[in-house]
């Protein structure tokens, strides 16, 4: 035994890196936790529908989610990610409806193809006009991003409600286009009278699909992706070892934006609808997934493979609160409430057990 | 020496230059808006007792379960450098508790003080358990905060099985309003008992130090006999209290228990009041008064823009402008910059003289 | 400018508010050559160094560098990259949550994206020919210090600089891994890379440095070739005519160790310390030596508590009393004075004042504050006694000099009138006259009946104050000096290994 493992000191798998505990970790209590729900509830949670109808209802949270982990690798926070959602949600709606920039719409003829075009950039330049002001007085004028995402979310909050008080509706004609959804027969399921329905995704989750692999490429590929580990791992030596501190912070605020937004067009294809309480509360679930997917908000460790599992696990507990017949409306926070203890309690341990360990094998030594 | 000591008083307070400043732009600009602004009058409530009215009184009324949600955030952020984010979702916890006793019997003085006792004891526990994950297992607080924040206001609404209770009751209301005889609102002299009970417990207690040396060096204050795990929980638990204390107040302004309104978005606010307090959210040095006086603004700010006409979803926008512009004047980074263009507009001259020399 | 020159800097001058940092200062560096950088602390080694690496702008004085037309301004670390100067710091600076292989490779070059496999092989190759025992895929927070300096080696020599900076690099290394870094830095030389090598350790400079220069109160000595100038030259040349003044300083007769111990241990260990007996009498001096790392302090950590105790049993003045935190050995009248002042000693926000009295607050509980009037009159009093040099007592700690910051520590114990004081590192990183003053005062407090334990990696000052030496080595007590013993031969002896 010893000798074998004297001869090949170099085949020795590498320890994991606090990222791939984490990750490894996540990903394992997500499976565990669905295989488990359908063995116990079995019905919904066979059919790959039910899986689907989470990715339908929380694209917009995966996406939005990507952009926290970004931030919270560089040891950042963006609370404004839920209010910027919802502002371009409603200003998407709005366009799409004709209350807003109608004027300049009708001068350029556009079609109704054209319309939604038009919404889509508006909806991206919101979502960097907010990264890029609250990126530049976060990393140049190093002001708290807790107080400045936060004002930024009262910001986008606000003026969901200066533009319009009440509910608005995008016209159907424009929803049934950008509510197409995409049908996979082979992942269908027979109904009760024997007619195949095929699952069905909407385009809002490949474009969060495509999100989270870009997300993930930049953040494993990129050089600026290495930075933000850098600066969020120890922001003085980012700095001496040659990285742009600032640009980095500001990039990954703009990024964070830039996705915010996305997220919000995402929003409102999903819903069809702009409304002032729009994505509540999805700050708080974007980073509750980011931290069950093993993002550390000390900055430096994270993953966003692990986000989107993350998003994945909420949503399995939600369903599985539901499913259980806990059916009263306060076991659906309070689980996920539970959840995230267990979690944070988790990682705490887990790394502060590695440590530990660490120290202890230098001391052998 | 008169002028020595006023440049000394400035120099260790200067902190509470952005919230005095916020204060005074807000009053210059109500001047000239409306002078009746500030015109306080007394008028007699539907029991005929006299009662003090007009903007500076609903400001302070207002703001009362504010300033006392951010006196105990500033201990939190002080001892660990960072924030409670739980804090409405604790109070509404707390407001729960007290109607449900309040609920178990004929309300006698005796029962409400027992559900004021019973809601502190809850507050606390969840308070400890907060400063158990922040302090013991060193989670940072905003995240230790957030399992409270997502879900307890769920727990809130679970207490009373789902209902939201109405409480008739004068002692109660007296709470939330006035005591007969008396002029000034209650939650105002509530406010003022709870600003007393923190300076006796400063004045007669080195807590101060404790507090601020942990945040500033946890591991000086360990060798020096301090225990920072101890100090931390307790700062947590002492939110708890304030928690308690305002959920008390929300809850007896309206007679009700609203599991989901009650306190909605106060964290934030809390923390802001902190933040342009003058304190460092990074923890360390804190003055209380200058939260406190940062708790004021903000709900100056909100009673200006309501007295203007903006609609109350709308204020958010307007605050949200109002925070940036205090943070920039207030960053070190744009303060550093001020004072190297005066020193240049100052030295410009000589400086280039002595180059070509 | 000479064909061989790497780098010249003139007349180089830095003042920070109240302090002359460095009053012009000249400095040569030829290619293919180690040149060593000495000084006491506070001599100005560090502020030059972080002037040239642009962590610092220079506030008058001229840099120019090979191959590079005109003086240059360096105003940040990266762009002296850019100008072939590289720097390995006593602090790592590098990203514990990176890979060793991305530590080395990351902020440089222009491509955008990151070719793992090419880096990693890379990082592999040169690891291995540089003999440094790390895996590039291996998270850097998993190697030990040592490794991860040289791994913050091995990155500045793959940046082909021409200006390697070595900031005090051995402090943290054993001897083995010293030989390898020496090997290491010739074999640079040889490729003609210039080499500032800054460090405390006179013999390292012998052993591998070209020339030497020496630096004192943030100004120039002079330059000299290594071979002109010996050992105890090099050391006058330091310290200066200061080393006269310390020579007045006489050390009482030795207190009466053979009666009953003030303070008495037996079996004592630490979570950081290994199990040792230690004894000490009223108004005994002594003191634990050794390398660092050889465990002197984590040793009187031990007796103060500062780390967690997991045995021993305790005696004060023949009574059993238990000690296991450090408000335990407070309330027994022991005072520690901590190695990292920054870390462990100052509050640095609060006021001169605040961290006087800290220690005597917390002796008398939370309950019992100590009023304003009273906190200013020792303050006042403190602040005189040891003449501390601050505006006011509003003052905070972090805006003193370190040897003042360190005069206010001493205060905040001497406060608590301990009877027992444990002083680690009291010199360190302070100018020479505080030194002189702090020995000065451990004498007389020892003369008025306080037992004090007093460690400095500079032997010659525990001579001159101690009247028995502990030395320890590998983390256990080797050898005990008393009387005649004490004399830098015998205890350099003893610590090398070849005292018994």
């Amino acid at each position: 035994m010893n000798s074998k493992n004297n001869q090949l000191p170099a085949r020795r798998r590498e320890p994991m890196t606090d990222t791939q505990l984490l990750l490894t970790i996540t990903i394992c209590i997500f499976f565990v936790m669905y295989v488990a729900a359908i063995l116990i509830w079995g019905g919904g949670f066979k059919k790959p529908q039910m899986l689907f109808d989470m990715l339908n209802d929380n694209a917009f949270l995966i996406i939005i989610s990507c952009g926290l982990t970004i931030v919270m690798i560089t040891g950042s926070i963006d609370i404004s990610v839920g209010g910027v959602t919802a502002l371009v949600a409603m200003v998407g709606v709005m366009i799409l409806n004709g209350t807003l920039f109608e004027g300049l719409i009708a001068s350029m003829h556009l079609a109704a193809a054209g319309r939604i075009v038009f919404a889509v950039v508006v909806s991206v330049l919101i979502g960097l006009a907010f990264g890029a002001v609250q990126g530049f007085l976060i990393a140049h004028l190093e002001i708290q991003p807790f107080i400045i995402t936060l004002a930024g979310m009262f910001f986008a909050r606000g003026m969901i409600t200066i533009l319009s008080v009440d509910p608005q509706k995008a016209p159907q004609d424009l929803m049934d286009i950008l509510q197409k959804r995409i049908e996979i027969e082979w992942l269908g399921s027979v109904n009760k009278k024997g007619v195949l329905i095929p699952a069905k995704m909407e385009i809002g989750v490949v474009i969060a699909l495509v999100i989270v692999v870009l997300v993930f490429l930049l953040l494993r590929k990129h050089r600026l992706g290495r930075s933000f580990y850098a600066v969020g791992g120890n922001r003085q030596s980012a700095l001496m070892l040659g990285v742009n501190v600032r640009k980095t912070r500001f990039m990954a605020h703009l990024i964070c934006g830039l996705l915010s937004g996305i997220a919000g067009f995402v929003f409102m294809m999903h819903t069809g609808a702009g409304n002032a309480t729009n994505a509540t509360a999805a700050e708080m679930n974007a980073i509750a997934s980011s931290i069950i997917g093993g993002t550390l908000l000390t900055g430096g460790v994270g993953n966003v493979i692990g986000t989107f599992f993350g998003v994945l696990t909420l949503s399995t507990i939600k369903a599985i609160v539901t499913t259980s017949g806990l059916r009263d409306p306060w076991w659906q926070s309070i689980t996920t409430g539970a959840m995230l203890a267990f979690f944070i309690v988790l990682q705490s341990v887990v790394l502060m057990g590695k440590n530990k360990r660490r120290r202890k094998s230098e001391e052998d030594k | 020496m008169a002028g020595k000591k006023k440049s000394t008083f400035f120099a260790n307070n200067s902190q509470l230059l952005i919230p005095l400043i916020a204060i005074a732009l807000l009053v210059i600009f109500n001047l000239f808006r409306d002078p009746s602004f500030f015109s306080v009058s007394i008028a007699s409530n539907n029991r005929g007792d006299p009662v003090l009215q007009g903007n500076l009184i609903s400001i302070l009324n207002g703001a009362s379960e504010l300033v006392i949600l951010s006196m105990g955030m500033t201990l939190v952020t002080a001892a660990s450098g960072g924030q409670d984010i739980s804090v409405g979702a604790l109070a509404a916890i707390a407001g729960s508790m007290f109607v449900k006793v309040l609920k178990s019997g004929t309300v006698t003085p005796g029962l409400i003080i027992a559900a004021f006792l019973a809601c502190c004891a809850v507050a606390m526990v969840f308070g400890a358990f907060n400063g158990t994950l922040v302090s013991v297992f060193g989670i940072q607080p905003m995240i230790a905060t957030l399992i409270l924040f997502t879900s307890g206001r769920s727990i809130a609404y679970w207490i009373n099985g789902g209902a939201t209770p109405t409480i008739e009751n004068a002692t109660i209301n007296a709470i939330g309003s006035f005591i007969p005889g008396i002029a000034i609102p209650t939650p105002i002299l509530i406010v003022a008992a709870m600003g007393i009970l923190f300076a006796l417990l400063f004045r007669f207690t080195a807590l101060g130090m404790y507090i601020q040396t942990v945040g500033i060096n946890q591991s000086a204050a360990r060798l020096n006999g301090i225990n920072p795990v101890g100090i931390k929980l307790l700062t947590f638990i002492l939110l708890g209290i304030c928690c308690a204390v305002s959920g008390v107040i929300g809850v007896s302004r309206l007679g009700l228990i609203n599991h989901e309104t009650l306190l909605i978005n106060i964290e934030m606010d809390a923390i802001l009041a902190v933040a342009i307090g003058g304190n460092n959210l990074g923890g360390g040095k804190f003055k209380m008064i200058g939260s406190v006086l940062g708790a004021y603004a903000i709900q100056a700010l909100t009673i200006t823009l309501y007295a203007m006409k903006v609609p109350s979803t709308d204020v958010k926008a307007y605050k949200a402008i109002v925070i940036i512009i205090l943070v920039v004047i207030g960053s070190p980074v744009v303060k550093a910059k001020v004072d190297q263009l005066m020193k240049k507009i100052r030295t410009g001259g000589s400086a280039e003289r002595r180059q070509s020399a | 400018m000479q064909d061989d020159i790497v780098l010249t800097m003139r007349r180089i001058c830095k003042y920070f508010p109240g302090v002359r940092a460095l009053n012009d200062v000249d400095f040569t560096l030829r290619k293919g050559t180690i040149h060593a950088l000495m000084g006491e602390n506070g001599a100005g080694k560090s502020t030059l160094i972080k002037v040239l690496t642009g962590v610092y702008l220079m506030d008058e004085g001229e840099i120019r560098i090979d191959g590079i037309e005109g003086p240059v301004t360096i105003r940040s670390p990266q762009e002296a990259q850019s100008y072939g100067i590289s720097t390995v710091y006593q602090e790592i600076t590098l990203c514990p949550n990176l890979t060793v292989a991305e530590n080395m490779f990351i902020g440089r070059g222009e491509k955008k994206s990151v070719d793992w496999k090419a880096m990693e092989k890379r990082a592999g190759e040169l690891l291995e020919s540089l003999g440094i025992p790390a895996r590039p895929k291996q998270q850097l927070g998993s190697c030990s210090l040592a490794v991860q300096q040289m791994v913050a080696i091995a990155r500045a020599v793959d940046t082909e600089c021409k200006v390697l900076i070595l900031d005090e690099p051995t402090s943290s290394l054993d001897d083995k891994e010293v030989a390898m870094l020496f090997r290491l830095m010739r074999d640079l030389r040889d490729r003609g890379v210039g080499i500032i090598f800054v460090t405390h350790f006179l013999e390292q400079v012998y052993e591998v440095s070209d020339t030497i220069t020496v630096l004192r109160n943030g100004e120039l000595v002079g330059e000299y070739a290594i071979k002109d100038l010996p050992q105890v030259k090099l050391v006058e040349k330091m310290i200066g005519k200061d080393l006269a003044d310390l020579e007045h300083i006489e050390k009482h007769a030795t207190a009466d160790t053979a009666a009953e111990p003030l303070y008495e241990v037996k079996n004592l260990s630490s979570s950081e310390s290994r199990p040792f007996d230690f004894h000490i009498a009223k108004g005994e001096v002594n003191g634990f030596t050794g390398l660092l790392g050889s465990g002197r302090s984590e040793s009187v950590r031990a007796i103060f508590g500062a780390d967690p105790v997991t045995g021993g049993s305790v005696k004060m003045s023949g009574k059993s009393v238990k000690i296991t935190k450090p408000l335990d050995a407070m309330k027994n009248g022991i005072g520690y004075l901590p190695e990292d002042r920054k870390r462990d000693g100052i509050v640095a926000e609060l006021s001169v004042r605040d961290n006087i009295i800290l220690a005597l607050q917390v002796v008398s509980g939370v309950t019992h504050p100590i009023s304003r009037a009273k906190a200013e009159a020792f303050a006042d009093e403190y602040i005189k006694a040891l003449d501390i040099k601050t505006a006011s007592s509003d003052t905070p700690i972090g805006s003193l000099s370190g040897g003042n910051q360190q005069k206010v520590i001493l205060a905040r114990w001497l406060l608590t009138h301990p009877q027992y004081l444990i002083l680690d590192e009291p010199t360190r990183g302070i100018d020479v006259g505080t030194k002189t003053e702090i020995q000065k005062l451990v004498l007389k407090l020892a003369e008025e009946g306080m037992s004090i334990t007093f460690i400095s990696s500079e032997i010659e000052e525990m001579l001159r104050t101690c009247s028995r030496l502990i030395v320890m080595r590998d983390r256990n007590i080797v050898g005990e000096l008393t009387g005649a013993d004490l004399t830098q031969d015998r205890v350099m002896h003893t610590i090398a290994g070849g005292g018994n």
